[in-house]
Protein backbone atom coordinates (compact mmCIF):
# COMPACT_ATOMS: atom_id res chain seq x y z
CA UNK A 1 0.00 0.00 0.00
CA UNK A 2 2.59 2.55 0.72
CA UNK A 3 5.19 1.32 -1.81
CA UNK A 4 2.09 1.98 -4.52
CA UNK A 5 1.09 4.83 -2.81
CA UNK A 6 4.65 6.93 -3.15
CA UNK A 7 5.27 5.09 -6.55
CA UNK A 8 1.88 6.69 -7.83
CA UNK A 9 2.96 9.84 -5.95
CA UNK A 10 5.87 10.32 -7.95
CA UNK A 11 4.34 9.98 -11.34
CA UNK A 12 1.52 12.17 -10.39
CA UNK A 13 4.07 14.80 -9.59
CA UNK A 14 5.95 14.33 -12.75
CA UNK A 15 3.42 14.89 -14.93
CA UNK A 16 2.37 17.50 -12.89
CA UNK A 17 5.75 18.98 -13.96
CA UNK A 18 5.37 18.40 -17.59
CA UNK A 19 1.98 19.67 -18.05
CA UNK A 20 2.77 22.86 -16.40
CA UNK A 21 6.31 23.32 -18.34
CA UNK A 22 8.04 23.63 -15.32
CA UNK A 23 10.06 20.98 -17.02
CA UNK A 24 11.54 23.28 -19.21
CA UNK A 25 14.15 25.71 -18.04
CA UNK A 26 13.55 28.32 -20.50
CA UNK A 27 9.87 28.74 -18.83
CA UNK A 28 11.32 28.76 -15.54
CA UNK A 29 13.75 31.62 -16.31
CA UNK A 30 11.23 33.59 -17.93
CA UNK A 31 9.33 33.91 -14.53
CA UNK A 32 12.94 34.82 -12.74
CA UNK A 33 13.69 37.22 -15.30
CA UNK A 34 11.68 39.86 -13.80
CA UNK A 35 13.22 42.52 -15.92
CA UNK A 36 12.51 40.84 -19.12
CA UNK A 37 9.54 39.79 -20.82
CA UNK A 38 7.96 38.28 -17.25
CA UNK A 39 6.65 35.13 -17.58
CA UNK A 40 3.92 34.40 -14.79
CA UNK A 41 3.49 30.67 -15.41
CA UNK A 42 5.42 29.73 -12.52
CA UNK A 43 3.03 31.71 -10.30
CA UNK A 44 -0.05 29.70 -11.41
CA UNK A 45 1.70 26.11 -10.93
CA UNK A 46 2.56 27.60 -7.20
CA UNK A 47 -0.75 28.47 -6.59
CA UNK A 48 -2.46 25.37 -8.17
CA UNK A 49 -0.45 22.86 -6.36
CA UNK A 50 -0.63 24.60 -3.09
CA UNK A 51 -4.51 24.68 -2.95
CA UNK A 52 -4.81 20.64 -2.35
CA UNK A 53 -1.90 21.26 -0.24
CA UNK A 54 -3.73 23.45 2.39
CA UNK A 55 -6.84 20.71 2.37
CA UNK A 56 -4.23 18.23 2.61
CA UNK A 57 -2.55 19.36 5.86
CA UNK A 58 -6.07 20.42 7.34
CA UNK A 59 -7.22 16.78 6.67
CA UNK A 60 -3.69 15.65 8.47
CA UNK A 61 -4.68 17.57 11.50
CA UNK A 62 -8.35 15.71 11.89
CA UNK A 63 -6.86 12.53 11.57
CA UNK A 64 -4.49 10.11 13.89
CA UNK A 65 -2.34 8.46 11.63
CA UNK A 66 -1.90 8.66 7.55
CA UNK A 67 -3.67 5.53 5.95
CA UNK A 68 -0.85 3.59 5.21
CA UNK A 69 0.26 3.37 8.70
CA UNK A 70 3.06 5.56 10.21
CA UNK A 71 3.10 9.53 11.41
CA UNK A 72 2.24 12.52 10.31
CA UNK A 73 5.44 15.08 10.10
CA UNK A 74 5.40 16.87 13.45
CA UNK A 75 5.14 20.68 13.59
CA UNK A 76 7.01 22.73 11.68
CA UNK A 77 10.34 24.29 12.88
CA UNK A 78 10.34 27.47 13.40
CA UNK A 79 14.19 27.80 13.79
CA UNK A 80 15.89 30.52 11.59
CA UNK A 81 19.51 29.88 11.42
CA UNK A 82 22.27 30.39 9.11
CA UNK A 83 22.42 27.09 7.20
CA UNK A 84 18.34 27.93 6.12
CA UNK A 85 19.61 31.16 4.99
CA UNK A 86 22.92 29.92 3.16
CA UNK A 87 21.26 26.47 1.80
CA UNK A 88 18.06 28.72 0.05
CA UNK A 89 20.55 31.59 -1.25
CA UNK A 90 23.23 28.64 -2.94
CA UNK A 91 20.14 26.71 -3.93
CA UNK A 92 18.41 29.84 -5.95
CA UNK A 93 22.14 30.78 -7.27
CA UNK A 94 22.24 27.50 -8.82
CA UNK A 95 18.70 27.31 -9.69
CA UNK A 96 18.88 30.72 -11.43
CA UNK A 97 22.27 29.68 -13.87
CA UNK A 98 20.24 26.79 -14.86
CA UNK A 99 16.66 26.77 -14.66
CA UNK A 100 16.25 23.19 -13.23
CA UNK A 101 15.78 22.37 -9.80
CA UNK A 102 15.40 18.98 -8.41
CA UNK A 103 12.19 17.77 -9.18
CA UNK A 104 12.02 19.17 -13.09
CA UNK A 105 15.80 18.04 -13.39
CA UNK A 106 14.67 14.43 -12.50
CA UNK A 107 11.96 14.72 -14.70
CA UNK A 108 13.23 16.25 -17.72
CA UNK A 109 16.41 13.62 -17.10
CA UNK A 110 13.59 10.92 -17.35
CA UNK A 111 12.55 12.43 -20.69
CA UNK A 112 16.29 11.94 -22.07
CA UNK A 113 17.32 15.13 -21.75
CA UNK A 114 21.07 15.36 -21.50
CA UNK A 115 21.36 18.36 -20.37
CA UNK A 116 19.08 17.36 -17.30
CA UNK A 117 21.83 14.28 -16.82
CA UNK A 118 25.10 16.72 -16.58
CA UNK A 119 22.86 19.03 -13.93
CA UNK A 120 21.62 15.81 -12.35
CA UNK A 121 25.25 14.44 -11.67
CA UNK A 122 26.41 17.58 -10.32
CA UNK A 123 23.28 17.79 -8.14
CA UNK A 124 23.93 14.19 -6.78
CA UNK A 125 27.84 15.09 -6.35
CA UNK A 126 26.88 18.00 -4.36
CA UNK A 127 24.03 16.41 -2.33
CA UNK A 128 26.47 13.64 -1.07
CA UNK A 129 29.16 15.89 -1.10
CA UNK A 130 26.96 17.91 1.61
CA UNK A 131 26.51 15.00 3.70
CA UNK A 132 30.74 14.61 4.00
CA UNK A 133 30.77 18.29 5.58
CA UNK A 134 27.67 18.39 7.48
CA UNK A 135 25.18 15.87 9.24
CA UNK A 136 21.98 15.17 7.53
CA UNK A 137 20.27 19.29 8.03
CA UNK A 138 16.60 19.42 9.24
CA UNK A 139 13.82 19.45 7.01
CA UNK A 140 11.08 21.45 6.73
CA UNK B 1 0.23 30.35 -26.39
CA UNK B 2 -2.51 32.14 -24.42
CA UNK B 3 -3.59 29.34 -22.18
CA UNK B 4 -0.15 28.79 -20.77
CA UNK B 5 -1.11 30.24 -17.52
CA UNK B 6 -4.36 27.23 -17.64
CA UNK B 7 -1.70 24.34 -18.18
CA UNK B 8 0.56 25.87 -15.52
CA UNK B 9 -2.57 25.99 -13.07
CA UNK B 10 -3.81 22.35 -13.98
CA UNK B 11 -0.08 20.77 -13.49
CA UNK B 12 0.47 22.84 -10.36
CA UNK B 13 -2.97 21.01 -9.33
CA UNK B 14 -1.76 17.84 -10.36
CA UNK B 15 1.80 18.16 -8.53
CA UNK B 16 -0.43 19.23 -5.03
CA UNK B 17 -2.59 16.40 -5.63
CA UNK B 18 0.38 13.98 -5.37
CA UNK B 19 1.52 16.30 -2.52
CA UNK B 20 -1.41 15.17 -1.00
CA UNK B 21 -1.64 11.53 -1.51
CA UNK B 22 1.82 11.08 -0.16
CA UNK B 23 1.48 13.13 3.11
CA UNK B 24 -2.13 11.93 3.93
CA UNK B 25 -1.08 7.95 2.42
CA UNK B 26 2.15 7.77 3.58
CA UNK B 27 2.60 10.91 6.23
CA UNK B 28 5.52 11.99 3.75
CA UNK B 29 6.76 15.46 2.75
CA UNK B 30 6.75 15.48 -0.87
CA UNK B 31 10.35 17.53 -1.19
CA UNK B 32 12.43 16.11 -3.89
CA UNK B 33 15.67 17.50 -2.78
CA UNK B 34 14.48 15.93 0.77
CA UNK B 35 13.42 12.42 -0.47
CA UNK B 36 16.61 12.24 -3.68
CA UNK B 37 19.16 13.08 -0.93
CA UNK B 38 18.15 11.24 1.85
CA UNK B 39 17.20 8.35 -0.18
CA UNK B 40 20.95 9.09 -1.26
CA UNK B 41 22.39 9.30 2.31
CA UNK B 42 20.65 5.77 3.10
CA UNK B 43 21.85 3.62 0.39
CA UNK B 44 24.97 2.54 2.26
CA UNK B 45 22.97 1.00 5.23
CA UNK B 46 20.52 0.26 2.70
CA UNK B 47 17.33 0.87 5.32
CA UNK B 48 13.97 3.12 4.52
CA UNK B 49 15.23 3.69 0.97
CA UNK B 50 12.30 1.61 -0.75
CA UNK B 51 9.49 4.41 -0.48
CA UNK B 52 11.83 6.87 -1.39
CA UNK B 53 12.94 4.87 -4.32
CA UNK B 54 10.04 4.11 -5.45
CA UNK B 55 8.72 7.97 -5.40
CA UNK B 56 11.85 8.64 -7.63
CA UNK B 57 10.85 5.58 -10.20
CA UNK B 58 7.60 7.04 -10.34
CA UNK B 59 8.88 10.61 -11.45
CA UNK B 60 11.67 9.16 -13.56
CA UNK B 61 10.00 6.35 -14.78
CA UNK B 62 6.70 8.02 -15.35
CA UNK B 63 8.38 10.88 -17.64
CA UNK B 64 10.11 8.29 -19.31
CA UNK B 65 7.37 7.05 -19.96
CA UNK B 66 5.00 10.19 -21.25
CA UNK B 67 7.95 10.45 -24.01
CA UNK B 68 7.76 7.31 -25.30
CA UNK B 69 4.33 7.44 -25.80
CA UNK B 70 3.24 10.84 -26.68
CA UNK B 71 6.90 12.30 -27.44
CA UNK B 72 9.71 14.32 -25.09
CA UNK B 73 8.16 17.59 -24.14
CA UNK B 74 10.32 20.33 -24.88
CA UNK B 75 13.38 21.44 -22.75
CA UNK B 76 15.22 24.08 -23.87
CA UNK B 77 18.32 24.57 -22.02
CA UNK B 78 21.06 27.22 -23.16
CA UNK B 79 23.64 26.54 -20.42
CA UNK B 80 27.15 25.37 -21.25
CA UNK B 81 28.00 22.12 -19.83
CA UNK B 82 30.71 23.68 -17.12
CA UNK B 83 27.59 26.34 -15.99
CA UNK B 84 25.49 23.47 -15.61
CA UNK B 85 27.71 21.33 -13.49
CA UNK B 86 28.20 24.74 -11.08
CA UNK B 87 24.65 24.95 -11.17
CA UNK B 88 23.63 21.46 -10.10
CA UNK B 89 25.97 21.68 -7.51
CA UNK B 90 25.20 24.42 -5.98
CA UNK B 91 21.23 23.45 -5.90
CA UNK B 92 22.35 19.83 -4.58
CA UNK B 93 24.57 21.49 -1.85
CA UNK B 94 22.18 24.10 -0.90
CA UNK B 95 19.02 22.15 -1.24
CA UNK B 96 20.34 20.03 1.22
CA UNK B 97 21.71 22.30 3.62
CA UNK B 98 18.78 24.67 3.47
CA UNK B 99 16.75 21.53 4.27
CA UNK B 100 14.44 21.94 0.97
CA UNK B 101 13.98 22.77 -2.92
CA UNK B 102 10.56 24.35 -4.52
CA UNK B 103 8.54 21.72 -3.77
CA UNK B 104 9.55 21.03 0.08
CA UNK B 105 9.59 24.64 1.39
CA UNK B 106 7.63 26.25 -1.81
CA UNK B 107 4.76 23.70 -2.51
CA UNK B 108 4.59 21.54 1.33
CA UNK B 109 6.00 24.18 3.85
CA UNK B 110 4.22 27.23 2.17
CA UNK B 111 0.62 25.64 2.40
CA UNK B 112 1.02 25.33 6.28
CA UNK B 113 2.78 28.39 6.33
CA UNK B 114 6.13 27.09 8.32
CA UNK B 115 8.22 30.15 9.09
CA UNK B 116 11.54 28.21 7.65
CA UNK B 117 9.94 27.90 4.70
CA UNK B 118 8.68 31.24 4.14
CA UNK B 119 11.92 32.38 4.84
CA UNK B 120 14.03 30.31 2.15
CA UNK B 121 11.18 30.41 -0.84
CA UNK B 122 11.76 34.48 -0.32
CA UNK B 123 15.13 34.23 -0.60
CA UNK B 124 15.61 31.23 -3.30
CA UNK B 125 13.48 33.10 -5.36
CA UNK B 126 15.21 36.30 -4.73
CA UNK B 127 18.50 35.31 -5.22
CA UNK B 128 17.69 33.16 -8.43
CA UNK B 129 15.78 36.09 -9.89
CA UNK B 130 19.20 38.17 -9.00
CA UNK B 131 21.54 35.97 -11.18
CA UNK B 132 19.15 35.76 -13.95
CA UNK B 133 18.82 39.75 -13.99
CA UNK B 134 22.99 39.54 -13.80
CA UNK B 135 23.69 37.03 -16.58
CA UNK B 136 20.34 38.54 -18.76
CA UNK B 137 21.36 42.23 -18.29
CA UNK B 138 24.34 42.84 -16.75
CA UNK B 139 26.15 40.42 -18.73
CA UNK B 140 23.75 39.60 -21.33
CA UNK B 141 24.13 35.79 -21.33
CA UNK B 142 21.70 32.88 -21.19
Amino acid sequence: MRALTALISGALFGLGLILSDMVNPARVLGFLDVAGVWDPTLAFVMAGAVIPMVIAWRIAATRQAPIGGGNFPGPADTQIDTRLLGGATLFGAGWGLVGFCPGPALTALGTGSFAALIFTMAMLAGMLGYGMILPASKTI
Amino acid sequence: MTQDWLYGLLGGLLIGIASAILLLGNGRIAGISGILGGTLARIPQMRGVAEGLLFLIGLIGGAFLYAVTLGPPEISVTTSAPVLLVGGLLVGLGTRLGGGCTSGHGVCGLSRLAPRSLIATGLFMATAAAVVFALRHLIGVN
